[in-house]
């Protein structure tokens, strides 16, 4: 048997180029398709079909009905909440909350479990606004943290698309 | 003056170890936060801002993501649909969810995502054809907001 020594490299050259051009290649794949998601979240309402809510046991507490008004450019015309009108200013879904909390407060928040609000809207209004009145009506951020006020929400059945047709109370 | 003159290397050696950690970094932290649930996420969909938006503590069992654009198109499962079209859809995947025996059409949430212009009544009969297919669990989705939005600037 014939041991052949080879002669051994110190240095072991490797081939760096390839793995680099593919690294490189990933690099400006990731960059390309890399995109700033927002981070998002949610307001969960449970609203069963109209005939299965009818069969509810009806609670013994009346709705509040929260009534948003539309001007024909989809803008807030009027927002009142049980014949109360807030206006549309800048403040009206502060002062919402501000009376909503008051209500709560008033009724020592254990009756806020129970108490449901109706959203009444406009069929051309901004949705923008159905979100900031449910802002206004389930909760505020004090100090950093969330608190609860009427967390039961529902949605009175979508009104007529015509103008001319929009039901009134 | 004295002049000196630096040896010439005969071949160029390059550390290239700093760039390949760098550059494998790069590419970790972009494998880390690349979003592979963009099907459910419309670019076009400005959402309403609100600061009580917030993400769900556990992930919905059974997610349902209906979008609408601001012309009110809407967005259903990768598919541009008329109101129809919506209703067909989703008495479809109302039987496919009954069909199943270990799924319930209780335990599916339908995400509603509309654009901050979005028409209410078009959101509201979304809503409705939802509940005519069965469904009754709902999320409307916002964006996060850090500041409060009642008030508008």
């Amino acid at each position: 048997m014939k041991i052949r020594h080879r002669e051994r490299d110190d240095k072991i050259e490797l081939a760096m180029t390839p793995m680099i051009d593919i690294v490189f290649l990933l690099n400006v794949f990731f960059l390309f398709t890399f995109k700033i998601v927002l981070p998002e979240g949610d307001f969960n309402v449970q609203m069963p079909s109209a005939a299965a809510a009818r069969a509810a046991e009806p609670s013994e507490i009346l709705p509040l009905r929260l009534v948003l008004k539309a001007a024909p450019t989809g803008e807030l015309a009027d927002l009142h909440l049980a014949g109360r009108s807030f206006g549309n200013g800048r403040d009206a879904f502060a002062q919402l909350q501000a009376y909503i909390r008051t209500q709560v407060v008033a009724e020592g928040g254990a009756a806020a479990d129970e108490q449901e609000v109706e959203i009444d809207a406009d069929y051309n209004l901004n949705y923008d606004y159905v979100v900031r009145a449910i802002t206004a009506v389930t909760g505020y951020i004090e100090d950093g943290r969330p608190h609860k006020l009427i967390e039961r929400i529902k949605f009175t059945p979508p009104k007529s698309s015509e103008p001319g047709a929009m039901s009134r109370e | 003056m004295r002049i000196t003159r630096s040896k010439v290397a005969t071949s160029a050696e390059m550390d290239m170890t700093p760039m390949i950690d760098v550059t494998f970094q790069l590419i970790a932290f972009f494998l880390f936060v690349l979003n592979f649930s963009e099907v459910d996420v419309d670019q076009r969909i400005n959402l309403p801002a609100s600061e009580l938006a917030r993400p769900p503590d556990a992930p919905y069992a059974q997610p349902l993501t209906v979008q609408m654009t601001a012309d009110d198109t809407i967005l259903f499962a990768g598919d541009e649909l008329d109101e129809i079209g919506l209703q067909s859809a989703l008495m479809r995947e109302a039987q496919i969810i009954r069909a199943y025996p270990n799924k319930k059409l209780s335990d599916t949430t339908v995400v509603v995502r509309a654009d901050r212009g979005a028409k209410t009544g078009k959101v509201q009969e979304i809503i409705q054809m939802c509940q005519q297919a069965g469904f009754d669990m709902f999320a409307l989705r916002g964006k996060q907001s850090d500041a409060s939005t009642l008030i508008e600037p």
